[in-house]
């Protein structure tokens, strides 16, 4: 038994623990740092958050324990529709039962704990998935298999978006990444990609910035994909001449180009270019990356003709306001760009080594609102500095990228695919949070994993990731 | 590449993205560390006072009184008696409870912001609460002025100040949310002039961030730089009595110094009143819904009729284009008769010549010197004479805004070719249709302040300076503009029989005809015209307008009164006693005036009932 024990733990994965250990016991020490004042200045005060974070991190450990010596990882595939069922009702009951906090009503308190079903729904999503995903004879190349697959994620997407809780549910997006490595085309997160792309070049710029942009992108990788130096030579021609159209109108016999609108431009420019394509298709002298290529392009130009009506119609006034700060439309430092126009400045005022634990003035002062949960990472900026923001970049990249090194590795394609979606979430709150506090993305609130305050997240995050390293433990135990 | 690794470049291209903006934000760019001293530090506006208003003789028209407003920085509030701090400042307590409330539900969204608490709490309340400041934390006071009126009077003169909304905020980037802004009259027109500029104290917050002491011991506070203050071309003491005179009157007073073009007094009445202003923010739909209409400066936006008086610039225009001269002389049977129509008249000697026609003010004499000017064989046809009458009216400034620093002048109404080719057809009108014009009637418009600047045209013999309020503009292109002389273009031969005409209208002996004898001032040669414009909503508006002395004009004055009755009864009274208290600083005539003061004829004024 003592043997076993001890092997099993030789098994566990040290760099991911390790990472992990790393990642809870820094964020600790910001919060603390967020929080911290003389007054109270005893870390384990527990009327204070890091008083109780630490409390969360003990049950957190406690509960990876548990995971991995206790908990049979054979039982994870059979229970998880049963799991991913009672979550799903959690979802919904919390849209009539819960308190609404923040403007969205995704907490359940218990006493004055709150438990946020929201943050457990990605485990078992991830371990529903899996389990459908790893039947013998799923493809996704079979339609009724696909759909059900994508169904299991839209299903809570769906839930928490009426929640208003659009955050939370942005993250479940990341899980394209799941489909991909299972077995979807590449070109449809390309094709994802050149519309958020698009979507910004339109929002930052103007339709015929977006419109230019995409003909150029389009026009540069049909030349890369079909070798046919002639369209580099037409493409270069049309960018070159495209530079000029500011400066012709203002030719007086030409001053009537200034009173076109500017999508009247994109209409002409992208109009011959496309028409030729599409005979070079159906005449069979282009091949079928191109014709994927047609489509992103086709989207991306219907996409910008559409952003206007996306922005102000699908969109929530605080999403709006949330993005034209963002893109710098409108500058309210005061209201709605308060928030991250202070966490771009603690950030910023951090420099190369930071001002050293507990030294920040910016987080001290409260400048910044969320301090110690969405916006821990303003924390770390200040304090840390780009050394200490860069380092901590670099674990979590690691932390991602191994997950996905070993989730590749696993035999079992439970376990495999299981690994890609932990990976895939990981990556996404990771992304989008630091690059919100950053002003790189309109605020989403999501926390940092391991780093923001909150019991719910920490909770859930450990079991996402123990989960994760207990499949794995299998895999060593069944190659040895 | 398989998609494994793939997937791994992505990951390590967006990690990329993260870590150069990481390396922009804490490494290249200053702009941060800077901001993120000013955050630690904390700039306390210091609000300049604003300027001063005097008036020609250096009295205060308007003031300033050292207020306070209460500001408030809701995250360091704590824990306070708000009875005791309502006592204090005599606040509701529930408008209290309920503003303290909503900065604890937003407390997110405001974060380290402060706001106004209580505005424009006196010396007397601050100094309450000075005493027991510390019982309060998160609150502070900091020192405003508020305007003070010597005079109670001039209240839509001066204008209204208020904070800046969003809107002029947006328009107008130099301004911060607080400042206060000249919203209407001088305070608006003049508002570069009367702001100042703002300093600050730098704090600094200690570990606590609770106590705040000064920064560098204040090497680095800027001190508020004072508005400048304007000297007004008004007469404080005329103006008020101006308005003592409009209580219970619809119309407006306007008086000029002809030599100058300086604005004596300028009443619309009702008007707003000292009170109004001090509390525009509460009374302001009251004000905007007051049938009466307070809020309209009837002086320079009203375009009434002004009858009568406009003769003088028929008679100007028509001797200078060579159609009468002064001893033409028409007929008048009570009226002028033309092709089935009349314009009637009132009993008089007949014929008339020019200064007669003027002192006895003859329709007859009027329609035929109108008539004549349009069959003016070297303007034909007659929509060049239409023409080239418009632009010798326009150069009276009749039709056209002067340009005076009354933010809200308008031009009033001269009618063009256009509009009558609508009401009759192109081609199908005639001398007799636009007839009106003679006697200043029909589609002809003035302002209370054109038609005193008429006054002063004549008293000046052929010029105007544009009148105006300020006579200290710090700026060269306002002092170039209000002293230059805007020639009329009428040879100052012509006004001799007008000017004649007027003086005998005031002070021709009792019986002869002159139909302004109740101007008549005993020691001052008042030279006056009244009118008598006809009202389609009741009985007739009152006009008179006068200058005084003949010799050496000093003042000419405008009166204007809706639903008055005929000119000579109500505005020529009224004009007599502007003109006699402006020369003699003071009015023997003290039964006329109280008669005068007493008279209601607002009761003549139709109302619309607002539905």
């Amino acid at each position: 038994m003592g043997y076993y024990e001890r092997s099993q733990a030789r098994r566990v994965d040290m760099g991911l623990v390790l990472s992990y250990l790393a990642l809870v016991l820094f964020g600790w020490m910001n919060i603390y740092s967020a929080v911290y004042s003389e007054e109270h200045s005893f870390i384990l005060d527990f009327t204070q958050r890091y008083g109780l974070q630490f409390i969360w991190i003990l049950i957190s450990i406690g509960v990876a324990l548990f995971i991995l010596y206790i908990i049979n990882p054979g039982n994870y595939a059979p229970i998880s529709p049963f799991l991913y069922i009672g979550m799903l009702l959690l979802l919904a009951a919390v849209i009539f039962l819960g308190r609404e906090v923040n403007g969205s009503k995704s907490w359940f308190f218990i006493g004055s704990f709150g438990f946020q079903p929201a943050e457990f729904s990605k485990i078992t999503t991830s371990l529903l998935l899996a389990y459908v995903m790893s039947q013998w004879n799923f493809s996704l190349s079979n339609r009724k298999d696909a759909m059900r697959a994508a169904l299991v994620v839209l299903l809570p997407i769906l839930l928490i978006v009426l929640e208003k809780e659009t955050g939370s549910a942005l993250v479940y997006l990341g899980l394209i990444l799941v489909f991909y490595m299972e077995g979807l085309s590449g070109w449809v997160i390309i094709l994802g990609l050149s519309l958020i792309a698009t979507f910004i070049i339109t929002m930052a710029g103007s339709p015929l910035a977006a419109v230019v942009t995409a003909i150029s992108a389009a026009a540069l990788l049909r030349f890369a994909f079909s070798r046919k130096s002639v369209w580099l030579l037409t493409a270069i021609p049309v960018i070159v001449l495209m530079c000029f159209i500011p400066s012709l109108s203002r030719v007086e016999s030409l001053s009537f180009l200034r009173s076109l609108r500017s999508e009247v431009w994109a209409l002409i420019l992208f109009i011959p270019h496309t028409v030729l394509w599409i005979k070079d298709l159906f005449t069979g002298k282009e091949n079928r990356p191109s014709f994927f290529l047609l489509l992103s392009l086709l989207s991306a130009v219907i996409l910008t003709f559409s952003v206007n009506f996306i922005f102000t119609k699908v969109l929530q006034p605080h999403q709006r306001a949330r993005i034209e700060n963002l893109f710098g439309i409108t500058e309210d430092l005061q209201g709605i760009g308060y928030n991250v126009h202070q966490s771009k400045i603690a950030i910023g005022s951090g420099g190369l080594l930071g001002k050293g634990f507990l030294n920040g003035t910016q987080t001290k002062y409260n400048f910044v609102p969320e301090q110690s949960t969405d916006f821990i990472f303003c924390t770390v900026g200040e304090e840390w500095g780009f050394i200490g923001s860069l380092l901590l970049l670099a674990v979590y990249i690691f932390l991602i990228t191994r997950i996905i090194h070993l989730a590749s590795r696993q035999s079992d394609a439970f376990a495999r695919i299981y690994g890609y979606c932990v990976a895939s979430i990981f990556l996404m709150h990771v992304v989008i949070n630091i690059g919100m506090t950053m002003g790189l993305l309109p605020v989403i609130g999501i926390p940092l994993p391991f780093l923001s305050y909150g019991g719910s997240g920490m909770v859930s995050f450990t079991i996402l990731l123990f989960i994760f390293i207990r499949l794995d433990m299998e895999r060593q135990m069944r190659e040895n | 590449m398989d998609k494994k690794n793939l997937l791994i470049a992505g990951i390590l291209v967006i990690a990329l993205a993260l870590a150069i903006r990481m390396f922009f934000l804490q490494i290249i760019d200053d702009k941060y560390k800077v901001n993120a001293a000013n955050n630690a530090l904390l700039y306390q506006t210091k609000y300049p006072a604003r300027g001063e208003i005097y008036d020609r003789n250096n009295n205060t028209l308007v003031g300033n009184r050292t207020t306070y407003d209460i500001m408030v920085t809701p995250r360091d509030l704590q824990e306070f008696d708000t009875v005791d701090f309502c006592n204090t400042f005599h606040a509701d307590i529930a408008s209290v409870r309920r503003k303290l409330k909503n900065y604890r539900d937003n407390r997110r969204k405001i974060g380290y912001q402060s706001f106004t608490f209580i505005k424009q709490v006196s010396a007397k309340d601050y100094t309450l609460f000075a005493e027991k400041q510390y019982k309060f934390p998160g609150f502070y006071a900091i020192g405003r002025t508020a305007r003070v009126y010597p005079y109670k009077a001039g209240a839509s003169l001066y204008g209204y100040i208020n904070e800046a909304d969003s809107a002029y905020l947006a328009n107008n980037p130099e301004y911060r949310r607080g400042d206060y802004v000249g919203i209407t009259g001088i305070e608006k027109s003049y508002e570069d002039v009367l702001r100042g500029k703002k300093g600050y104290n730098i704090m600094v917050r200690d570990v606590h961030n609770r106590v705040r002491q000064s920064f560098m011991d204040g090497k680095y506070d800027i001190e508020a730089e004072p508005g400048k203050d304007l000297v007004a071309s008004i007469d404080g003491e005329l103006q008020a009595y101006g308005e003592r005179l409009m209580q219970n009157k619809v119309g407006s007073i306007v008086a000029i110094e002809p030599q100058t073009g300086e604005i004596l007094a300028i009443v619309s009445a009702p008007g707003l009143t000292i009170e109004d202003l001090d509390n525009i923010r509460k009374d302001y739909s009251r004000l905007a819904t007051d049938p009466y209409k307070p809020m309209f400066n009837r002086a320079v936006m009203s375009a009434y009729p002004p009858g009568s008086v406009f003769k003088t610039v028929n008679a100007l225009i028509a001797q200078q284009n060579g159609v009468i001269k002064p001893e033409t002389r028409f007929s008048c049977t009570r009226g002028f008769y033309y092709g089935g129509g009349k314009m009637g008249c009132h009993g008089h000697p007949s014929p008339l010549d020019l200064k007669q026609s003027i002192m006895m003010s003859c329709n007859a004499y009027y329609a035929q010197t109108f008539r004549a000017m349009m069959k003016d064989p070297n303007h034909q046809p007659i929509s060049n004479a239409f023409n080239h009458w418009k632009e010798q009216v326009n150069k009276f400034g009749i039709g056209v805004k002067l340009g005076s620093d009354f933010p809200s002048e308008l031009a009033g109404t001269l009618p063009s070719t256009k509009t009558y080719d609508k009401i009759h057809g192109k081609g199908r009108w005639s001398a007799y249709n636009i007839l009106s014009l003679a006697i200043g009637q029909g589609e002809v418009g003035a302002t209370p302040l054109q038609i005193a600047n008429l006054a002063a045209i004549i008293a000046n013999r052929g010029y105007y300076i544009i009148p105006h309020l300020i006579k200290n503009a710090p700026d060269s292109a306002r002092r170039q503009k209000y002293t230059e002389k805007h020639y009329v273009g009428i040879d100052e031969e012509h006004f001799g029989p007008v000017i004649e005409g007027m003086y005998l209208s005031v002070n021709a002996p009792a019986g002869t005809g002159g139909t302004s004898w109740r101007a008549r001032v005993d020691g001052i040669n008042v030279c006056g015209k009244t009118g008598t414009a006809q009202n389609p909503h009741g009985k007739d508006n009152s006009v008179f307008m006068c200058f005084a002395p003949m010799e050496n004009p000093k003042i000419a004055v405008c009166v204007y009164l809706e639903n008055a009755g005929a000119g000579g009864s109500w505005a020529a009274p009224v004009a007599s006693l502007i003109v006699e208290k402006y020369l003699n600083r003071e009015v023997k005539r003290k039964e006329f005036e109280e008669a005068i003061i007493q008279a209601n004829l607002k009761q003549f004024v139709p109302v619309k009932k607002r539905r």
